[in-house]
């Protein structure tokens, strides 16, 4: 009794220093992801002042975006000015929009959050079952049939696919808005209709790459020792594959998630461009094109501290599901 | 017996990546090999006899031949400025394949350098994984997104700001595949019996890593070619008149509901290419990779 309360205790004990571990690890990597976006502005060819001021700008213009930015100040410097104000949570200002970034952001946030959140909420249902199903109905039509579409889902372009829907969809069927978002406080019905068909979108390369992952997952755990004797001892089909091997290959969905979400909020930046969608993605674009750097090195920094926190979680949440890793 | 046991041992050491002759005659009886081989083989013909396929100049304007739909004349028809769709469409093959092919080179030979250092070299193991983590953090695409629009658009910004985008997860690959060679009996026996780092390097560590690596990056090479096309279509990658599949579909984006074969050929054509490599991965993981199958 007591043994087993100790191996208990050391296991939480394990937990606890992995955890502490990870996140020790995630310390330098917020650092190089700062100094990475501080870095972006080095590679423009030339002098930033001008490039951002303009080909045509007055040199008095030039002189004042360059001493807005700090760029008349020693190289290290400027980075070390940068990194102390992000560690006082300042991420830079926009130059045409008159706003901080992190404002700026805020308010496109709920665009794109519905976009990657509706896309993730019927991707991992949908993505999972269509895996599971063409695993266990491993080389039959049923398999060959989920393969195909996972397969054109990772293979065809998202922006391609979104004309052709809005074609389809808002011009000649007129289901949905063409473009344009509706936020859920002026109720669900058309916040839904504005932000359906994009996330659907966004969900067939998603669910075309879960479902290849978890059917590979899946063939893995049932080819395994403990799934012939779930069956040996007379468990149900049913039973043995949702208890035994689905919650096994779970494990490695949830890795899939951390990579789903970036990969959403990676593809909504070309979506909410295509359904001229207020976001975060389209202001990125935007910003590149008006040439409003900082507001793109902000945005990259939030983008890349988010997934710093997400991957955090998700390998926590891997810690957690999977007692082996506490015992490596 | 003794004599059959040495010479399987001698032959496992010897022959640590698959013999070759076998992989390929395994994988030209592999249906998705077959298939993706024949896209990708049809596809890169098309861009290399490009002019010897069209007569035509793919940013010749014939203003009097705009919006011409497919027929006879211009079997994928003709867009605002009168430019015949096909004749862009194949020279766009040519960029597209071009970026697909540098980036998957590219970021290969900087995984498999940067990965087989951060394996073998203790001390350069954290800086290294740390950065390929910190690069990992943006989503990939908003990644290359932020280099191309620092670079310039230009065909080289958008190969270097994709090739930093893939490079980290050819690294991981390629030194988790190291991590476990290193430790395998055969070089460990290597090692003791005097063999230099470089040696151990080239002749048992890289042949290891090439499988793994070969098969991540042909899914590399799919999707730097959609991320290509996505960077042209928001107008930070190939810039017009230089034709690219991504450009040609931004261009038509306008006219889609008239003229809809503008941008549905282009499209296509991305599918295609992305999913012919997407299927020679599949077939090159299942051939390659043994642990995979048992499950079939």
């Amino acid at each position: 009794m007591r043994s087993e309360n100790q191996r208990r205790l050391s296991g939480e004990l394990a937990l606890l220093r992995i955890i502490a571990f990870k996140f020790l690890q995630a310390v330098p990597v917020i650092l190089i992801i700062s100094i990475l976006a501080f870095l972006l502005l080095s590679l423009l060819p030339g002098d930033p002042a001008i490039i951002i001021a303009g080909e045509q700008a007055s040199p008095e213009a030039v002189e004042h975006v360059r001493q807005q930015l700090g760029l008349d100040r020693p190289f290290l410097q400027q980075l070390a000015i940068w990194l102390l104000n992000l560690a006082q949570g300042n991420f830079g200002s926009s130059l045409i929009l008159n706003q901080s970034v992190l404002s700026a952001v805020g308010e496109r946030l709920p665009v794109t959050l519905s976009l990657a959140a509706l896309s993730i909420a019927v991707t991992i249902p949908v993505g999972v079952f269509l895996g599971s199903l063409a695993a266990y109905y491993r080389q039959s039509w049923i398999d060959a049939g989920v393969m195909t579409f996972a397969l054109l889902g990772v293979s065809i372009p998202a922006f391609w696919i979104a004309i052709l829907g809005i074609i389809l969809f808002s011009v000649h069927l007129g289901w949905v808005p063409s473009s344009g978002f509706t936020p859920i406080s002026q109720g669900v019905g058309p916040w839904l209709s504005s932000v359906i068909l994009p996330a659907l979108i966004l969900s067939l390369f998603q669910i075309g790459f879960l479902a290849r992952m978890t059917r590979s997952a899946m063939l893995d755990v049932m080819g395994q020792d403990f799934i012939r004797t779930a069956r040996a001892k007379g468990l149900s089909e049913w039973r043995t594959v949702s208890k035994h091997a689905l919650r096994n290959a779970l494990i490695l969905i949830i890795t899939a998630t951390g990579i789903l979400l970036s990969t959403a909020i990676g593809g909504s930046v070309v979506i909410e461009q295509v359904f001229a969608l207020p976001g975060i993605g389209r202001m990125v674009v935007q910003a590149i094109l008006a040439r409003d750097y900082p507001l793109v090195q902000g945005t990259m920094l939030i983008f890349g501290f988010t997934f710093v926190l997400i991957n955090l979680i998700v390998d926590v949440l891997y810690t957690l599901a999977d007692p082996r890793v506490r015992h490596d | 017996m003794t004599d059959i046991g040495l010479e399987a041992i001698v032959s496992t050491a010897g022959l640590a990546p698959p013999r070759r002759g076998r992989s390929i005659r395994r994988l030209f009886r592999h249906r998705s090999f077959v298939i993706g081989f024949v896209i990708i083989v049809v596809l890169a013909l098309a861009a290399i006899f490009a002019p010897l396929l069209t007569p035509l100049d793919p940013s010749a304007m014939k203003v009097r031949f705009r919006f011409r739909s497919p027929a006879s004349d211009f079997i994928f028809g003709t867009d605002m400025f009168g430019r015949d769709i096909f004749t862009r469409v194949l020279y766009g093959a040519r960029v597209s394949l071009f970026v697909g092919l540098a980036v998957s080179v590219i970021s290969g030979f900087c995984g498999a350098v940067l990965g087989v250092v951060a394996a073998q070299f203790r001390k350069l193991d954290a800086p290294i994984m740390r950065l390929m983590d910190a690069l990992m953090s943006f989503p990939a695409i908003l990644l290359a997104l932020g280099i191309a629009a620092a670079l310039g658009p230009r065909v080289s910004s958008v190969i270097a700001a994709l090739t930093v985008a893939y490079v980290p997860a050819g690294v991981r690959i390629v030194r988790a595949a190291a991590l476990v060679v290193r430790e395998l009996d055969y070089v460990q026996a290597a090692r003791l019996s005097g063999a230099s780092a470089l040696r151990i390097i080239v002749r048992h560590i890289l042949p290891n890593c090439f499988s793994p690596l070969l098969v991540h990056l042909t899914f590399i090479f799919a999707y730097a070619i959609l991320a290509e096309a996505a960077l042209s279509f928001l107008g930070v990658g190939v810039q017009p008149p230089l034709a690219s599949w991504g450009n040609i579909i931004a261009e038509g984006r306008d006219y889609a509901t008239e003229a809809w074969w503008v941008m549905l050929f282009p499209g296509i054509a991305i599918s295609l290419a992305a999913l012919g490599m997407n299927l020679l991965g599949d077939a090159l993981r299942d051939v390659l990779d043994p642990r995979l199958k048992g499950g079939d």
